[in-house]
């Protein structure tokens, strides 16, 4: 199983000047996505894995190093249940 | 089916006239022309044909002027949407402006080559409708012969080009006792996700009600049947959505998020409504002929109307959970009292709630009179004429 997350095709991340925030559009639904959220769902593309999606924030936010990890994980644990995101077996 | 992801506090608010959101989702009923003739419809009693629908630049500008204002969910709908010809070139001028698409259809006249051009003009979704799980039973309900046939073919293609497939159900006396054979004919075609939506009381759906509105027992017993092959599913095949009828229940729902807070209606004649059944309303409703959606949206009197809490009656007016349901559906409140101004009805706090409990406690009893088939009003015309 890979460890590089990669989004449900049945979402679409997208950025909304109106709402000024990530929105993830998915068959008459949207959800509108926290900074934190958003800052890891942009870094989701099927090849980066979790530990470097980990480190890219990281270095974005060099003071906020320490909790990064932990939120990172529990948020993609997250997110694979709500089927936002997927794993290649 | 708007959330707000947990952690985000900057949401809209739809509390006051003065601080009035985008309407992030934009229902486009292209045609009331349609195949079918389902006796549930939501549309409206009186119906124009063709003659009177918008032209395709007119739709174009409607679209670029709600894209424009923030909108981002965008149904084409009718009637059936396929009926018009200049889909394809809303969808892709849509998928231009970056809206995410979905094609709310019965599946009569989508052919393969329609669903490959779809495709490629950048249709995100398609809803498809299915009026039972057997060819009869479906075929009867929307009075259209080899319509089931079809359909399960729309849904093989549907799989077959790719798209996200939801199925929707419309559950009524008519079919509620099937369905256990609802869920798995959604899951032997694959679905993603599965509404099984028992039917709201609105347009054709409300002239028919002592015919589809199911009783208690029936709405429990499918309830539990949902629940147990939820169960049975380990995470696998199509989610299943199960929506409750307000009839029974004790608060009303929050009906479009709240009047002028989301949604945006346009009618195949151009008409703008805050809601797909508001057109039955004492109000008059703007067109897109006259004026533009951002003018529409923020200065009309109807979409102001019942904006924020000052509109409220009581017990409405006072109510802790105002802010929840806004009251409930004005259409809902019009139909069953005369008065939109009033508590809708479902609320077991309104004066009025014996409307709706009148109602369910004669459900299951042999109606008093026969059930009407959705037609267009010249059409209805034609009938009464063969038969003077």
């Amino acid at each position: 199983m890979s460890n590089s997350p990669k989004l449900n095709p049945l979402y679409r991340l997208q950025f909304e000047k109106a709402q000024n925030c990530y929105v993830l559009l998915y068959p008459e639904g949207m959800v509108k996505l926290s900074d934190s959220a958003s800052e890891v769902l942009t870094l989701v593309d099927g090849s980066t894995s979790d530990g470097d999606i980990v480190k890219a924030l990281q270095q974005k936010f060099p003071d906020a190093a320490d909790l990064i990890e932990a939120d990172v994980k529990e948020f993609l644990v997250d997110a694979l249940e709500k089927g936002w995101i997927k794993y290649d077996r | 089916m708007i959330d707000e992801n947990k952690d985000n506090l900057s949401g809209e608010a739809n509390s006051t006239k003065h601080d009035v959101g985008p309407p992030l989702w934009l229902l486009a009923e292209l045609t009331y022309e349609c195949p079918l003739h389902c006796p549930y419809c939501s549309n409206p009693m009186n119906m124009e044909g063709k003659e009177l629908e918008i032209d395709t630049q007119k739709w174009l500008e409607v679209l670029s002027q709600a894209r424009e204002m923030g909108a981002v969910q965008l149904g084409f709908s009718g009637g059936e949407p396929l009926l018009r010809k200049d889909l394809e070139v809303l969808v892709k001028h849509a998928k231009e402006l970056g809206f995410y698409t979905n094609l709310i259809t019965s599946g009569i006249g989508l052919t393969e080559r329609r669903i490959a051009n779809l495709k490629e003009a950048g249709l995100d979704h398609i809803q498809l409708s299915f009026q039972a799980a057997n060819a009869e039973a479906n075929d009867l309900i929307g009075n259209k012969r080899h319509s089931f046939e079809q359909k399960r073919k729309v849904a093989k293609l549907v799989k077959q080009y790719d798209y996200p497939m939801v199925l929707n159900f419309c559950i009524t006396a008519q079919n509620i006792e099937q369905i256990d054979d609802v869920m798995d004919l959604s899951t032997e075609l694959n679905a993603d996700f599965v509404e099984l939506a028992t039917v709201q009381y609105y347009g054709w759906a409300y002239e028919n009600r002592d015919h589809l509105l199911p009783t208690n027992s029936q709405l429990v017993l499918a309830e539990e049947y949902v629940n147990k092959f939820r169960d049975q599913q380990n995470g696998q095949g199509p989610k299943f959505i199960f929506v409750t009828p307000d009839y029974y229940e004790t608060r009303p729902k929050a009906c479009m998020n709240g009047w002028g807070s989301t949604f945006l209606t346009v009618t195949p004649d151009g008409t703008c409504l805050p809601c797909h059944s508001a057109k039955i309303l004492p109000l008059e409703f703007p067109n897109v002929k006259d004026k533009s959606i951002h003018d529409i949206w923020h200065k009309d009197f109807s979409f102001n109307h019942f904006r924020g809490y000052d509109w409220m009656p009581s017990p409405c007016r006072d109510c802790d959970e105002k802010e929840k349901d806004f009251g409930g559906c004005r259409c809902q409140a019009f139909m069953l009292t005369g008065d939109m101004h009033k508590t809708d009805p479902v609320c077991d706090k309104s004066p009025d709630h014996h409307l709706i409990t009148d109602v369910i406690n004669k459900a299951g009893e042999e109606p008093s009179v026969a059930l009407k088939y959705r037609v267009l009003t010249k059409d209805k015309i034609n009938i009464k004429e063969l038969n003077e």
